[in-house]
């Protein structure tokens, strides 16, 4: 973990309480996850506890607290992807990877979890992988579609 | 930097004497729906062909806001003949540069057609789609580029500021927002001049403006299309309000599920601040006003208020008890006003136009217009806004064209997790706050799920309560437990473990939950219990007596089989089986293992419609498999 890429996100904005959650965004977004040393450098420059950190970090659903995988899965389990088939296409999507929501792989090849909602109502079933959408999902496309990352 | 209500005026003119009326100007909606339709690739294919046929400068394009058609992503609009190209692909923009731009024509097969008079549509705002609507906020959306404030000026943006800053004390303000009969479009529906009046007037020198923008309401974007399409809407109407209330700074909270708005909001900060509708003495008038963006990092019961604040303050976003209410004590313990996006975007269009002309939209205490996402089994997806009082029916079968497949309708569910299902016997009543309360729904923050008769209702029920248990914060024991209890007595229902009296415990569990809850989402989290129960007890009532899906929706209940008298044995359920469970050959009549079918339904969709080879069962035994010695198939030849 690069400690100054950290000290100088924490710098980027006000050294306060309030800050807390924002400045891990910024973690978030950049390791993809919160390593402990990282939470417990935010801890001390902000003055917050450990344990409201862990409190914060575990609260809100951005927040990882272990390492993600190569290419991060979300499946939308909105309800308009939900009445359209979600629940199928993450079935097969678990099938296919043997992972659980919120779970990584051993290979650490792929992240799966799933989101409320992507907004993309219309493409439903919808999942994302990598941030790029992809709709208008079938179980046996989205297995496929699977087979294009290493 | 503009200094005076005048100096904007100047500056509007300029702009808009830059600007030729008659000079195609190509749009495309870069909303978030458009662009995982491949948006972007239109647009740099518009460039690029531009570019090739030397017009370059004789024709502008421009990404914009979300128009709302998504199902017919991406969208395009020529002006200024409003030429509407829909699901344009990178391949059809040379042809669209040479013939509608050069030779003025019009490409036919990219045109609407209207099924039921079988005409094309050229002009975007025919279409039936948009016809039928009332598009006062979102209407914008394909006009501007929203990272180009001169295109916000260029429609009257800001003189809703100017207004209210050099003609209109704060009072007047305050009460032209009262008398507009505005109430809160988040989902309370709270009248907001009485909200502002209460802020107000609440005693302290430092108060907070906050648009919320934590829109978490699964199946619902029309805040983000706003915020993404229109962001100079909001902030406009912010500034107004914290001028009404006297408050000098404001936040939006927007999720950062949103990086598309989270983007748009944060250049148009930097632009109102460099063009002074921020900052200090804004306009001249003396009034300090500045903005922060706070990103929320997922937690759906963060668009409730006081958890609003909690999160805003850097905490995690467990609500608390109200009185006093954010009006007195919100953000650090200082007088508040939280508003949601739709609502600040209304304000600028009622203080330029008055409430007299807000009331004329709307029914007896519901004024103005409502966005909806229309979503789920219909044909026309998207965002849809209409004058409140509009009927169900006319939503959805008159802009939204029906439900698609031949299939039948079954329910409407309105209002995100805490709203209801209305069933096909209600679908003519007004949409509007309280109409939609007497039926056992809510308006909410507007989302509007359409389910035909492959959904199950009591599956629609324990999605929403799974839902909502992992969005419980936990704090409080009737939600967090009372949601827990309800959420396995339907899962075990949809498994077929239901109990005589699961039903009427589950109605017990909705009472006390609703009634002990510390917020908004306990108090409401019975709701789709409670309205599915009230509107489709005979499905709970074969789920539990018959283990039967009526809608061969759960998939412990239903099973899978293929009639040999039917089955063609072409291979296409076989080879695309997620479960290696069917077996066959080009000659052999395909089976499928029971006890390997993982229930994905792929077998019952592919199966071509001559056949209808694949047949479903739920509450009986499905027939044995046919013998091997039988599943050989003697084609017929062709006769000679």
């Amino acid at each position: 973990m690069d400690t100054g890429r950290i000290e100088q996100i924490i710098n980027n904005h006000r050294c306060e309480a309030s800050s807390l959650i924002q400045i891990l965004l910024d973690i978030q977004n950049e390791l993809h996850w919160l390593p402990s040393e990282a939470l417990e450098m935010v801890s001390e420059k902000l003055r917050v506890p450990m344990s409201r950190m862990q409190h914060t970090a575990t609260f809100y659903k951005a927040f990882s607290l272990v390492p993600k995988g190569r290419h991060e899965i979300n499946v939308c389990m909105g309800t308009a992807c939900h009445v359209r088939g979600a629940q199928r296409v993450l079935e097969v999507v678990q099938n296919v990877t043997g992972i659980q929501p919120g779970e990584t792989d051993t290979d650490m090849k792929f992240s799966l979890d799933t989101v409320n909602c992507l907004g993309c109502c219309a493409l439903g079933p919808v999942m994302e992988i990598d941030k790029q959408h992809l709709g208008r999902l079938v179980p046996d496309m989205a297995a496929s579609l699977l087979k294009n990352y290493d | 930097m503009i200094n005076s209500p005048a100096e904007l005026e100047r500056l509007r003119q300029e702009i808009l004497s830059k600007r030729d009326p008659d000079k195609p100007r190509i749009s495309v909606c870069a909303g978030a729906g458009c662009l995982a339709s491949g948006a972007s690739k239109v647009i740099s294919a518009f460039n690029e062909e531009l570019e090739k046929q030397g017009l370059k400068g004789d024709v502008s394009t421009k990404g914009t806001g979300c128009p709302g058609f998504c199902e017919r992503g991406p969208v395009v609009v020529i002006d200024p003949e409003e030429t509407c190209y829909l699901q344009v692909k990178p391949k059809d923009v040379p042809a669209i540069v040479s013939q509608t731009i050069k030779e003025k024509k019009v490409i036919e097969r990219l045109l609407y057609v209207d099924p039921a008079k079988r005409e094309r549509v050229i002009r975007a705002s025919d279409i039936p789609f948009y016809k039928n609507q009332e598009r006062n906020i979102i209407g914008n959306n394909i006009k501007i580029d929203p990272k180009c404030i001169d295109d916000y000026l260029a429609l009257g943006g800001y003189s809703a500021l100017a207004k209210a800053l050099s003609q209109m004390t704060s009072e007047q303000v305050v009460e032209e927002v009262k008398r507009s009969n505005l109430r809160g479009r988040g989902g309370g529906g709270f009248p907001t001049g009485i909200k502002w009046d209460a802020a107000r007037n609440a005693p302290g020198e430092t108060k907070y403006v906050i648009v919320n923008a934590d829109e978490g309401d699964p199946g619902a974007f029309m805040d983000r299309a706003v915020l993404e399409g229109n962001p100079h809407s909001i902030l406009e109407g912010l500034i107004i309000g914290a001028y009404a209330i006297g408050s000098h700074e404001g936040y939006v909270y927007v999720r950062q599920e949103y990086p598309l708005a989270l983007e748009n909001v944060g250049i148009a900060i930097k632009q109102a601040e460099e063009h002074g509708f921020l900052g200090s003495n804004i306009l001249g008038s003396g009034f300090d006003f500045n903005i922060k963006v706070h990103r929320g990092a997922g937690a759906f019961v963060c668009g409730e208020e006081t958890a609003l604040l909690l999160s805003l303050e850097g905490k995690p976003g467990e609500p608390r008890a109200r009185p006093p209410y954010p009006a007195t004590r919100g953000l650090w313990d200082k007088p508040t006003n939280i508003n949601n996006v739709e609502t600040w975007a209304n304000v600028p269009l009622i203080i330029n136009r008055g409430a007299d002309w807000f009331n004329r939209f709307g029914t007896g205490r519901s004024k103005g217009t409502k966005i909806f996402s229309l979503v789920g089994k219909i044909k026309n997806t998207g965002l849809v806004e209409v004058p409140m009082g509009v009927t169900l029916r006319d939503i959805i079968y008159k802009i939204g064209d029906g439900i698609p497949g031949a299939k039948k309708f079954k329910a409407v569910q309105t209002g995100g997790p805490a709203g209801g299902c209305i069933p096909e016997e209600h679908l003519d009543i007004a949409v509007d706050f309280d109409e939609l309360a007497k039926v056992g729904a809510i308006m909410g923050s507007g989302g509007m799920i359409v389910m035909d008769e492959d959904t199950c209702m009591v599956d629609v029920a324990r999605y929403f309560l799974n839902f909502l248990t992992q969005e419980s914060c936990g704090k409080c024991s009737p939600c967090r437990e009372g949601l827990k209890q309800m959420h396995r007595i339907l899962t075990n229902i949809t498994e077929g473990k239901g109990k005589e009296g699961d039903i009427e415990l589950l109605e017990e569990l909705a009472v006390s939950t609703r009634s002990a809850s510390l917020c908004a989402l306990g108090r409401s989290a019975p709701n789709p219990v409670l309205s599915t129960i009230r509107y489709f007890r005979d499905e709970y009532e074969a789920h539990i007596k018959e283990k039967r899906c009526p809608s061969f929706s759960c998939k412990q209940l239903v099973s899978y089989y293929i009639d040999p008298e039917l089955c063609r044995a072409c291979l296409l359920c076989m080879k695309r089986c997620t479960s290696e469970a069917i077996s066959g050959a080009t000659d052999r009549i395909h089976v499928i293992d029971q006890t390997k079918c993982n229930k994905c339904r792929t077998c019952f969709d592919v199966c071509p419609s001559h056949c209808h080879a694949v047949r479903r069962f739920s509450g009986e035994p499905v027939p044995a498999p046919i013998p091997d010695e039988l599943r050989t198939i003697v084609r017929r030849r062709k006769a000679q």
